[in-house]
């Protein structure tokens, strides 16, 4: 119970910072409303077909950009060493992390998954909000991880693009499958076994990645 | 050596597919130089999980060195690969041969790992690093495979089957030496590289106590 007290407690702090600062979560909504207009245009009349595929796409994108965001405010201050050297265990600072984000991508969705059934004409059935629902939570899982990686590194922003996009390769498979499958149970069950081994690993992972 | 018994077992004694002619040949370099890139990426991932578990030092550079070996291999393999898909079916790329597109996608992650460590100083820190995503990398591999042959459904590619008529005895003792030949080169190159690395790190610390 204390160590979903502590995850909490960190989620919470960024939720806050989040509300007083407002800088993540316009920066996604007005990212990827951009995103689809743009993709709009990318499309012929032919081409309408492929737009089940780029709702994707940009979800993997807009998911990026709050996830590089995700370890700033603890980069800029030095915070992330007071958090691990704080009396909990360090895959609660992962898990406060993964809630925040997840947050953030699916106050975003909200709007834009809306949107893009506006522009695009397509009605999104619930094997689409379920599987963009379980793609968030791996995105989340793997991204928190690969984030904290990546600030690091000396090319930050330049990293966690590079190191994600490979693993998020079977994410956008599952999610594609299950929009455009008549039947999508198998591409949802893909997506729930792909949550469970990464958030496990990183779960796992991610002492070694904040300690030396 | 035994590499180059297995070639010329490969070419002089294997009875030729009666299908595909002299491509067919590239299969005996084909297959087991993938089959030894993936075993460099597990040696590199057990390796890493020996570093996150005892925390020596010597693991991360071990680990490393079998990750490279198994980029390069796993690029040869796609360039064999796509010599083999050229010669027989006339496309230099296909998206419907599930092999080739899994070395793709792990060749973008592996890029992304030395990536990873050149952006990174030198140090603990990094070697957790390191490990860490070169667990994940083990973890692609079959979840890539399940996805790959998952996105079949939706981007309905010609199905090609490989080996149609299966190996006859000559065949499979050609490709059996054939791999050992690979494998065993891919451990003397492994070996030869770490020697060299530990060198270079011995050499820089007397510098360093020199100067």
């Amino acid at each position: 119970m204390r160590y979903l007290a502590d995850a909490a407690a960190l989620a919470r702090k960024d939720l806050l910072l989040e509300l007083r600062g407002r800088e993540t979560l316009p920066s996604m909504l007005l990212f990827v409303i951009a995103m689809l207009v743009a993709f709009r245009f990318a499309l012929t009349d032919e081409g309408a077909e492929a737009a089940d595929g780029l709702l994707w796409v940009a979800i993997v994108f807009t998911a990026l950009l709050g996830l590089g965001r995700a370890f700033v405010a603890e980069r800029e201050q030095g915070l992330l060493d007071g958090l691990v050297l704080a009396p909990c265990d360090r895959s609660a600072i992962w898990l406060g992390k993964l809630l925040a984000t997840l947050a953030f991508l699916v106050a975003a969705e909200v709007i834009a998954l809306p949107a893009f059934a506006l522009f695009f004409d397509s009605l999104l059935d619930g094997g689409t909000l379920l599987a963009v629902l379980l793609a968030d939570i791996g995105i989340c899982a793997v991204g928190t991880l690969l984030a904290a990686m990546a600030v690091a590194g000396r090319a930050r922003e330049l990293l966690l693009p590079l190191l994600f996009l490979p693993l998020a390769i079977p994410i956008v498979v599952g999610g594609v499958g299950a929009t455009v499958a008549a039947d999508p149970g198998r591409y949802l069950g893909f997506l729930a076994l792909y949550d469970i081994i990464f958030a496990i690993l990183a779960w796992g992972t991610f002492e070694y990645v904040v300690t030396e | 050596m035994l590499l180059g018994g297995g070639v010329a077992l490969a070419f002089l004694w294997a009875p030729e597919d009666g299908d595909q002619g002299i491509s067919q040949r590239i299969f005996y370099i084909h297959v087991p130089v993938a089959l030894t890139a993936y075993a460099c990426f597990g040696w590199g991932a057990w390796k890493a999980l020996r570093h996150l578990w005892t925390r020596e030092e010597r693991y991360d550079l071990e680990s490393y060195t079998a990750i490279h070996q198994g980029t390069i291999f796993g690029l040869l393999t796609l360039v064999t690969g796509s010599i083999w898909a050229r010669a027989s079916w006339g496309v230099w790329w296909t998206w419907g041969e599930r092999q080739l597109v899994l070395f793709l996608i792990l060749f973008l992650f592996y890029s992304a790992y030395f990536m990873l460590r050149y952006s990174v100083d030198e140090g603990p820190g990094r070697a957790n690093l390191s490990a860490v995503y070169a667990l994940f990398g083990v973890a692609l591999i079959p979840v890539s495979f399940l996805a790959i042959r998952l996105a079949e459904g939706f981007i309905h590619p010609t199905v090609f089957t490989r080996d149609g008529p299966q190996m006859t005895g000559t065949m499979f003792t050609a490709f059996l030496v054939c791999l050992a030949g690979v494998l065993a080169l891919a451990a003397a190159l492994y070996t030869n590289e770490l020697t060299g690395k530990r060198l270079d790190g011995r050499l820089r610390e007397l510098r360093e106590l020199l100067s």
